[in-house]
Parts: structure tokens; sequence; C-alpha cells
């Protein structure tokens, strides 16, 4: 976690600039969603997902990071509609680069297992 | 997650859902198994292949068609013919490789998640929209709203396309490798743009989030558009992704302009009126 992460989770709220004060909210994410990613830092995992798709990229996973749901690290599954919470026996990397190939890696992971909510919505309301 | 009771709550046209809040607690389990796709889709082999001639078909039909194919396990089907109908080719939720022999007409390949997509024609309004994962390339031009909502993968245009490209874009990346029209990003909220060639009149209008990279000139920006500064991890990014796609920028990727919110319409509804005239 980098010093402006820290500051963010931990103190102050996370409130920074004088608008913010004002308005007693947060403005923008506590990380960067704009980050494009490095694929120096693909794991063998996603190599492998992405082949199988028949992709030369990390294509939709692009726009996954690594994000926070109160202080816990998580991951936003636009399947369910809500934030994902790492176990806390992970151990994350400094780099923002790194822990978003680990959030691609284990939502691609949560979203294909048969333990995903979308598995009870598709038996109850797919019509075709 | 809900505990949903199928049978019961089809009876009664009803749905008992248990969502607390903005978060369902779930929690990654590190025993989840290695499954590469959904447990939905249909396992297809891409080195078996199909043909549909669409000359006489509806464009029901046609996406029946192609359903039909995927349960049998086919992962290659080409569609001759498709005679600019509209609605072809959508709510693919599956691994696949399709083509389209010509045009395309309105709404085509929508509503998709994970196909690799090629059309050797042109496409009409809203192609691609709202699609979540995959490629879409379509060699000729591109009617307006292009990518409309996108949430997810790369939709790329080789020629020209309309105006609103990427309206209410909230992820994934457009690629037009020509020019495109007014009010291009309009409302983006997160992805990527790259125009390699001009884009037109009030691009990245009221945009909250995202980045727009513009090849040729930008004839005005939009409410909130401001330049932005290209990094190393730009212009490796830029350079890698059109490699992908065989496009070329005509003054090259190092020169490409970078375009991002200036996040004054953030918190818009929380602004005192006197604030709101000096952002718009």
């Amino acid at each position: 976690m980098s010093t402006n992460e820290e500051e963010f989770v931990v103190g102050a709220d996370g409130l920074d600039t004088d608008r913010e004060q004002m308005i007693g909210q947060h403005i923008g994410y506590r990380y960067d969603v704009n980050l494009v990613p490095d694929l120096k830092f693909i794991t063998p995992f996603l190599q492998k997902y992405i082949d199988k798709m028949g992709w030369k990229d990390l294509n939709w996973l692009e726009d996954i990071h690594m994000g926070y749901e109160g202080d816990q690290a998580a991951v936003f599954d636009r399947n369910i509609n809500g934030w994902v919470t790492i176990p806390d026996n992970i151990k994350l990397p400094d780099n923002q680069q790194e822990r978003d190939m680990i959030a691609r890696e284990l939502l691609v992971k949560f979203q294909m297992s048969e333990n995903h909510p979308m598995v009870d919505l598709n038996n109850a309301y797919r019509k075709f | 997650m809900a505990e949903l009771k199928k049978e019961k709550a089809q009876e009664m046209g009803l749905h008992d859902e248990q969502l607390k809040g903005r978060t369902q607690q779930r929690f990654f389990s590190i025993d989840e198994s290695e499954n590469l796709t959904y447990f939905h889709s249909h396992e297809v082999d891409t080195s078996k292949s199909a043909k549909i001639d669409a000359q006489d078909m509806t464009p029901r039909e046609i996406n029946r068609e192609i359903r039909a194919l995927m349960e049998k396990g086919i992962g290659d089907i080409t569609v001759d013919n498709p005679m600019s109908r509209h609605g072809v080719g959508v709510g693919i939720l599956n691994r696949l490789n399709l083509k389209f022999t010509d045009s395309l007409g309105y709404f085509g390949c929508g509503l998709i998640d994970g196909p690799n997509v090629h059309i050797e024609g042109r496409v009409g309004w809203s192609c691609a929209e709202n699609m979540m994962a995959g490629t879409v390339v379509i060699e000729g031009n591109a009617g307006s709203t292009f990518g409309a909502a996108i949430r997810g993968g790369d939709l790329v245009c080789k020629g020209d396309v309309g105006a609103r490209t990427g309206i209410d874009q909230k992820g994934g990346t457009i690629i037009v490798g020509g020019r495109t029209g007014a009010f291009s990003g309009f409302m983006m909220q997160r992805g990527r743009m790259i125009i390699c060639g001009d884009a037109g009149m009030n691009l990245g209008d009221s945009m909250y989030d995202g980045t727009i990279y513009v090849g040729g000139e930008v004839e005005e920006l939009g409410v909130d558009c401001v330049p932005g500064e290209m990094t190393e991890l730009d212009i490796r990014y830029l350079s890698e992704k059109l490699a992908i796609y065989g496009i070329k920028t005509p003054k090259g990727v190092e020169k490409m302009q970078k375009y991002v919110s200036g996040k004054m319409l953030w918190n818009y509804a929380s602004l005192e009126p006197n604030e709101k005239k000096l952002i718009l």
C-alpha cells in the first residue's frame, strides 16, 4: 500500500482537498481507475485464460483494479454488482500493477466458479 | 447471496433476494476451481467450423441458428449474406469466433460477453452496445452511438464512425481507425477511447472519468473534458493495442493527445447554484 493509499484508508477520512472537506466526502476513487495495465506483470493463470478466450491482451480485465470495501482490499464484480473481499491471508504487493493482476486473477476464478451467485441467477431467470 | 426458491418464486412470479447495502459480503475462496469459462456457457471447439447462409433468414432465425451451433460445440461460425439486418449476433455469452462476410444493420452484436466477432462490411447505429467482453472488429465504417454503454472488451472500427461514439461508456476500449463525429465520449464514466483521426465538436462532453486519446485534430472539447499528460505507459499501451488490430495513427502514437475528465462535475448535485454556473 502506498503512502497516499494509507492516508486515504487510515487517516483523515481520505478528505484531502478543500472541496472534499467542504462537502464532507471524497471525490474520486481510492486508486487509479485509469491506470493502463502493464502486461509484464501478467500471471500464468491470466495468460492461460486469455489464450483460451483467443485474446491478445487482458480485454475486459483492463478495467479491473484492486479496490477497497471499507478498509479491506476487495475487487468489484460487475456480475453481482458488489465488492468481493480479498481474504486476509493473501499478502498484497506494494505495486498497484501487481495488485491489479492479483485482483483480475481472483475475479476470474470467482466468476467461473460454480459457487458464483450468477449460477443461481442463471438457473432461476435465464430465458434461453 | 440470495436464497432463490426457484419453483415457488416462479409459480408466484416473485423472487426472494436478500441484498444488504452495497456489498453482498462475498469472500474469495482460495480453493476456487480453475475453470476458464462461465458455468452456464457451452464448451465449444474453435477448430470446428460451420457456415450460415442468412439470405432468406430473419434476424431471430439467424441468432437461433448461431446458438444451436454453439450448443453442438462449434466454435467458429461464418454468416454469409447478413443483408444489413438489424439486431444480429446479439446476446452471445460464450467463447466463439464469429464472422459476418458483409454489413450489419442497427444494434449488431449487442449485449455480448466473450466472443471474437469480425465484420467484413459496415455497421449501423449502436453496434456492440452494452458489450461486456470479447472483441468486435469492423473493417468498414460505423454509424452513430458506436459502442453505446460498453462495459468491457475491445470494439474496433477501422473506418470512420458517426456521432456520440461510446456514449455512456463504462469500461472497455473503443478504437476508431478514422474520424469520429460530434459528442464522442459523451457522459463517459470509465474505459479508454482511441481515435486515430479527427474528432468532432464537444469531445468528451460531461465525462466523469476515463481516457480519450486522439491522433488527429479535435474540433472542440466538451464541458469538463481537459487535456491530460501522456506517460511512457500510455505510449506502450497504445502501441501494443493498435498493433493487435493492425492500425496506425497518422503522426505516430507518441504524438497522440490525451484527454481526461476535469472532475468539476463530480458531486454536481451537492454544488451551490453559482458553482454549477461556473462549470457549465
